[in-house]
């Protein structure tokens, strides 16, 4: 799984400019799919969100301000975590300093990976 | 028109709706019995219009004379062996007799539902692709053996050994002749329209060398497309995409061959032959598909095809087909489609962009790919866009594809 993290686009950048970024985005994907190692993706809107704390306590956010914020993700094919980092390191977003694509693998159901 | 050109005719039409509401009528276990009667019914049919001249209603005719042989077998069953099924059994003790046109109904709703519910029976999940396309071309469509082997360059023993088989496994699955509950319609369509997909592709890509077949194949399956969009209970919008997707493709029937029934390049097709009144209705259901906020591949493919029958060579025309391949691949992968959103890539991003994205394919025994390589390295990179070409044309399969691979190696 290659996890986005970065500050909401909406609100740094123009219309025009999240649409380069969109169109970027959707290349790379593409890219991958036509490999055959693309299994799933989405992207995770900022607005609207919420945080559930400890005692069901609930609060608005998080907001996107901070380059740590999860954007999205997508699920990958891959046959090595090195394989999985290639892909990654093509992934539009790190254009933005302080950006990053965390790389994780996903347990297998019978509890291997 | 004399019985000698009429009885083809008749037979293409008419075997298919006998063979259905006879089926319907007797069951899987007698598909078999069912495709027998109608043939038989089409030699009676030769015989005696050759003796007696045409009969005033020929279809009707048919109809009659199939539904009195059914009526003789099922009493002839019934006497030596007694065991068709308990139902009909049952319904003649009761009736005391059978009524003429009782047993068999041949009128044009019982035919219409008898070949829709046929089509799912034949298009089951439990039967392999291979076979639901035998049976189809066989039941749905009415094509002789000789054809259907012909299409699939193999022999009438093969064809009929697969029928056979196909055959067996809907009677032990005993699969119903029936439309599938609301419930699961979406689900059993989706291997429908899949069968129909492949039926197309079938005489759209086929290399035998018989055209006019070839061109059959494809209209059938837009026909069997139709029977889904004229019934409410089908009339899904997956069903009008890939009706939109077939009437966009077949538009190019006319310009992608040529006189010598060798294929033409895409790039050098004459689009004055393009047939705009295919592309017209392929929008019309295109528009028909939008109902919905669940796309299908076929909505997808069906949008690139439009594109595709759009002349100009604009970069929106080549951003928008890259962003439906890049939508299509992320649901449904083929090599071809691979190699397809690359191409559109080229000329939505430039060759350069393409050539990294080309290359991390790695379909290496696929001649398509090598050749796609070599057009993207034209320009660029003299030597290799030519070895890439050669490479190519070791892998080619048929004359056409090796004639249009040497045709760009002859332009260096």
């Amino acid at each position: 799984m290659l996890i986005f993290r970065h500050e909401d686009g909406t609100k740094i950048a123009s219309p025009e400019q999240m649409q380069i970024w969109m169109k970027q985005t959707m290349d790379w994907i593409g890219g991958i799919a036509a490999q055959n190692k693309f299994v799933v993706g989405n992207g995770l809107p900022m607005d609207d969100s919420r945080i559930v704390w400890h005692n069901n306590v609930v609060t608005n956010g998080p907001f996107g301000e901070i380059k740590e914020t999860i954007g999205g993700y997508i699920i990958v094919r891959a046959d090595t975590i090195d394989e999985a980092v290639g892909f990654a390191k093509g992934c539009p977003i790190l254009q933005g300093d302080g950006n990053s694509v965390e790389v994780r693998k996903i347990a297998s159901k019978d509890g291997g990976h | 028109m004399q019985h000698q050109q009429l009885i083809p005719h008749l037979f293409r039409s008419e075997y298919r709706k006998i063979v259905s509401v006879l089926a319907k009528r007797f069951g899987f276990d007698h598909l078999a019995t069912a495709e027998d009667i109608a043939s038989d019914t089409f030699l009676t049919a030769a015989q005696t219009w050759a003796l007696k001249g045409l009969p005033e209603n020929p279809t009707a005719w048919l109809y009659h004379v199939a539904a009195n042989k059914a009526k003789n077998h099922v009493q002839r069953d019934l006497l030596f062996k007694g065991k068709i099924s308990k139902d009909i059994q049952h319904e003649l003790s009761t009736a005391g007799g059978i009524p003429p046109d009782d047993t068999v109904d041949l009128s044009p709703q019982s035919i219409d539902d008898s070949q829709l519910q046929m089509m799912f029976a034949i298009c089951h999940p439990s039967i392999s692709p291979e076979a639901q396309i035998g049976l189809s071309l066989r039941i749905l469509c009415g094509f002789g053996i000789d054809e259907i082997a012909d299409a699939f360059l193999t022999n009438r023993e093969t064809i009929n050994k697969r029928l056979f088989r196909a055959r067996e496994r809907l009677r032990e699955e005993k699969i119903p002749i029936e439309l599938p509950s609301p419930a699961d319609i979406d689900s059993r369509l989706e291997t429908v329209l899949t069968t129909i997909y492949l039926l197309f592709n079938e005489g759209y890509y086929s290399i035998s060398n018989d055209t006019t077949l070839r061109k059959d194949f494809c209209l059938e399956a837009i026909r069997l497309c139709h029977m889904l969009t004229d019934n409410p209970s089908t009339d899904k919008p997956p069903v009008n995409a890939l009706l939109a997707l077939m009437c966009f493709h077949a538009s190019r029937f006319e310009a992608r061959i040529d006189s010598k029934g060798e294929i033409v390049l895409y790039d050098d097709q004459d689009t004055s032959l393009w047939n705009a009144e295919l592309i017209g209705r392929g929008a019309h259901y295109l528009h028909r598909s939008t109902n919905t906020d669940r796309l299908s591949r076929y909505h997808l493919e069906a949008t690139i095809a439009f594109w595709s029958t759009q002349k100009t060579d604009s970069h929106e025309k080549w951003e928008n087909i890259l962003q439906l391949y890049n939508r299509l691949l992320q649901f449904h992968y083929t090599p071809i489609a691979a190699l397809n959103r690359t191409y559109a890539l080229a000329k939505a991003n430039g060759n350069r962009a393409a050539i990294g994205e080309a290359e991390k394919l790695r379909l290496t025994d696929n001649h398509f790919y090598f050749a796609l390589l070599g057009e993207l390295y034209t320009d660029i990179d003299h030597s290799r866009a030519l070895e890439h070409f050669r490479q190519a044309l070791t892998l080619a399969k048929t004359p056409a594809d090796r004639h249009a691979i040497q045709r760009k190696i002859d332009q260096f």
